[in-house]
């Protein structure tokens, strides 16, 4: 059955796939065509692969999950959510429909509006991760490109927080973690919290590992403008904030996007990581909590989630390329 | 022609190296009329482009000073445009941006906006660049690029015009047709124009004078040779001109036989290149 099944669904999901980055990058179909076959020719290999060995490995929740057990589980995962979304509606009609009788007996009287109380579903958690890694990737740029940009412009500086540099780039987020989330839970007190402290610590973190790339990448790209276009900005006697944005910025604009792309990279990777760790809801949680539960189901959605994260940071990145295609003078 | 308009006197430039200093220019003392066109020649690292990047005001030199219509130059200035000898155009934006860059620069109090577009305009079409208004500097030939160089050192109005090499990277007829370009242009404008250049044909048939440099360490001028050659010139007419090849020859005595470096011919070709980029990068020139 499996036999069957797999090599369908597999050119199912790589066709898929190749639309969807002929859409984003815009490429010819005649050569994507070309360049389809050996993609396919090795996802096909190693689902093969898989598919075999996956039965050799047994664990204490079963032998590992081969490529239709997780493809039924993606399924199921689907179905939950799509079943959770109608319980919810469900609850929403009927909540509304309460509040309008209690109001039309008694105009002055308060309704109370209740979110509807299901646990999120796994597509609720990839909604969840993409937000806080992209506002942890945002918190990022903000922060690393103006400070490449003076690191950059001023060599006394750069020599002056280089060693700092070096020596934060390489922490892992989990040595991170604990510290923001103490300093997040002591720092970030209020009674009608604006964002849940679990956000912010995943967040947080992710900005603090996400960030070096981009810095370095952007200090490198300003100290590198060519001197020729330094000197033609001395002759013409731009202003130092001209300076900066008509010359020095656009210039670093192509070191700028590729530091931006390796932050993006590791801020997924990051999050997953401090999600598991913080408890804070997404992906890393999911899989976290599929861990703990231990049923006989749990490896394949967990294998599921793997893939849909590998998936996820395969497009993020390519979102970034059709941006720097967007924007970059060298594209 | 005869008003006194830019004054070298007593230039001297010493580098600080991990040697100790190194004097690359002694005494260098110029007056250059306006209007007039003048080549810098000598040996590479004789300090050509040092002479030139204290004029523009990108070097600071350490003894002596340079004034220009009676104002001392210490810093860069527009009235002072350079021509690099790779363009230097800004790859991200078009032809026509990088001119605007220099316009909206130098005459965004006083001058209207349609003014400056055709100010800009009109300069894109002094060098035959109008055609390629909206491309990048990496869509189009090196010789057009450097046609946009020249294109945006003249919209800056300067009363000098500094040229850093201005074709010395472009192939042979690439660069006479650019020379007689040139050659128009300055017919029109009467700029005053100091240019550095490697080439004696060039200097010979572009200049009013030449200034020839000694060479370095402590390069001075050797000698000042005033072309009298009547204009317009024709490279062709004047290639069998006993004047024109009387000057010619003057030249390259000077540079080979009175000037002529120590070591043999083949090892100072292959450093030429190299050194060349050096003294473009580094400001340091005399090496030898």
């Amino acid at each position: 059955m499996s036999t069957l099944t797999n090599p369908s669904s597999g050119t199912g999901v790589v066709s898929w796939l190749k639309v969807l980055t002929d859409r984003l990058t815009g490429a010819e179909l005649a050569q994507t065509g070309k360049q389809l076959l050996l993609p396919m020719v090795g996802i096909l290999i190693f689902l093969g692969f898989w598919h075999l060995a996956a039965p050799q490995v047994n664990t204490s929740l079963g032998t590992f999950p081969g490529p239709a057990q997780v493809w039924e589980q993606s399924g199921q995962l689907w179905q939950e959510h799509v079943n959770q979304r109608e319980r919810a509606d469900k609850f929403v009609t009927m909540q509304e429909e309460r509040n309008a009788r209690i109001l039309a007996d008694n105009p002055g009287a308060e309704v109370k509006i209740r979110g509807y109380p299901g646990a999120p579903t796994f597509l609720d958690q990839v909604v969840t991760s993409l937000i806080t890694v992209l506002a942890g990737f945002f918190l990022a740029t903000v922060i690393a490109v103006p400070l490449g940009i003076v690191f950059g412009l001023n060599h006394y500086f750069q020599a002056a927080v280089n060693p700092l540099i070096q020596i934060f780039k390489p922490v892992s987020p989990l040595a991170w973690l604990p510290l923001v989330t103490m300093v997040v839970s002591a720092t970030y007190v209020s009674d009608d919290p604006m964002f849940e402290k679990s956000f912010l610590t995943s967040m947080i973190t992710v900005t603090l590992c996400s960030l070096w790339p981009t810095l370095i990448n952007t200090s490198v790209g300003v100290a590198a403008v060519n001197p020729d276009l330094l000197n033609v900005s001395r002759v013409l006697r731009l202003s130092f904030w001209t300076h900066v944005r008509k010359v020095v910025l656009p210039s670093s604009v192509p070191m700028i996007f590729t530091g931006l792309r390796v932050s993006l990279g590791i801020a997924w990777m990051v999050l997953i990581a401090a999600e598991m760790l913080a408890q804070s809801p997404g992906l890393g949680k999911f899989v976290w909590d599929e861990f703990q539960n231990g049923s006989s189901q749990s490896l394949s959605r967990i294998m599921a989630a793997v893939l849909a994260i590998g998936f996820i940071g395969f497009l993020l990145d390519r979102i970034m390329q059709v941006i720097q295609k967007q924007i970059a003078w060298n594209e | 022609m005869t008003k006194l308009h830019l004054e070298l006197t007593g230039v001297e430039m010493a580098f600080d190296t991990p040697k100790g200093s190194f004097i690359a220019l002694d005494n260098i003392n110029l007056k250059i009329k306006k209007g007039e066109f003048v080549s810098l020649i000598g040996h590479s690292g004789c300090g050509k482009s040092t002479v030139l990047n204290i004029v523009a005001g990108l070097l600071q030199a350490t003894k002596g000073g340079c004034i220009l219509d009676g104002h001392e130059i210490n810093s860069p200035g527009p009235e002072r445009a350079v021509v690099f000898q790779n363009h230097a155009l800004m790859p991200w934006l078009t032809v026509y941006e990088n001119v605007e860059l220099a316009v909206q620069q130098v005459f965004r109090k006083t001058m209207e906006k349609q003014e400056r577009q055709d100010w800009i305009q009109h300069n894109l079409e002094l060098v035959n660049m109008a055609h390629a208004a909206n491309k990048r500097p990496g869509e189009i030939s090196g010789g057009m690029a450097q046609r946009v160089g020249i294109a945006r050192a003249l919209a800056m109005k300067p009363s000098v015009l500094l040229m850093d090499e201005p074709f010395g990277a472009l192939d042979a007829l690439t660069r006479a047709q650019l020379q007689d370009s040139l050659m128009d242009i300055q017919q029109d404008l009467n700029n005053t124009v100091i240019m550095i250049t490697h080439d004696v044909d060039e200097a010979v048939l572009l200049s009013d004078r030449i200034i020839m440099m000694t060479n370095g360490p402590a390069a001075a001028v050797g000698e000042d040779l005033y072309i009298d050659l009547q204009r317009p010139r024709n490279r062709v007419a004047l290639a069998n001109d006993p004047t024109y090849v009387r000057y010619r020859q003057e030249v390259l005595k000077f540079l080979y036989e009175k000037q002529r470096k120590l070591e043999s011919i083949a090892p100072r070709r292959a450093n030429k290149a190299a050194e060349a980029s050096t003294e473009r990068n580094t400001g340091i020139t005399a090496r030898f």
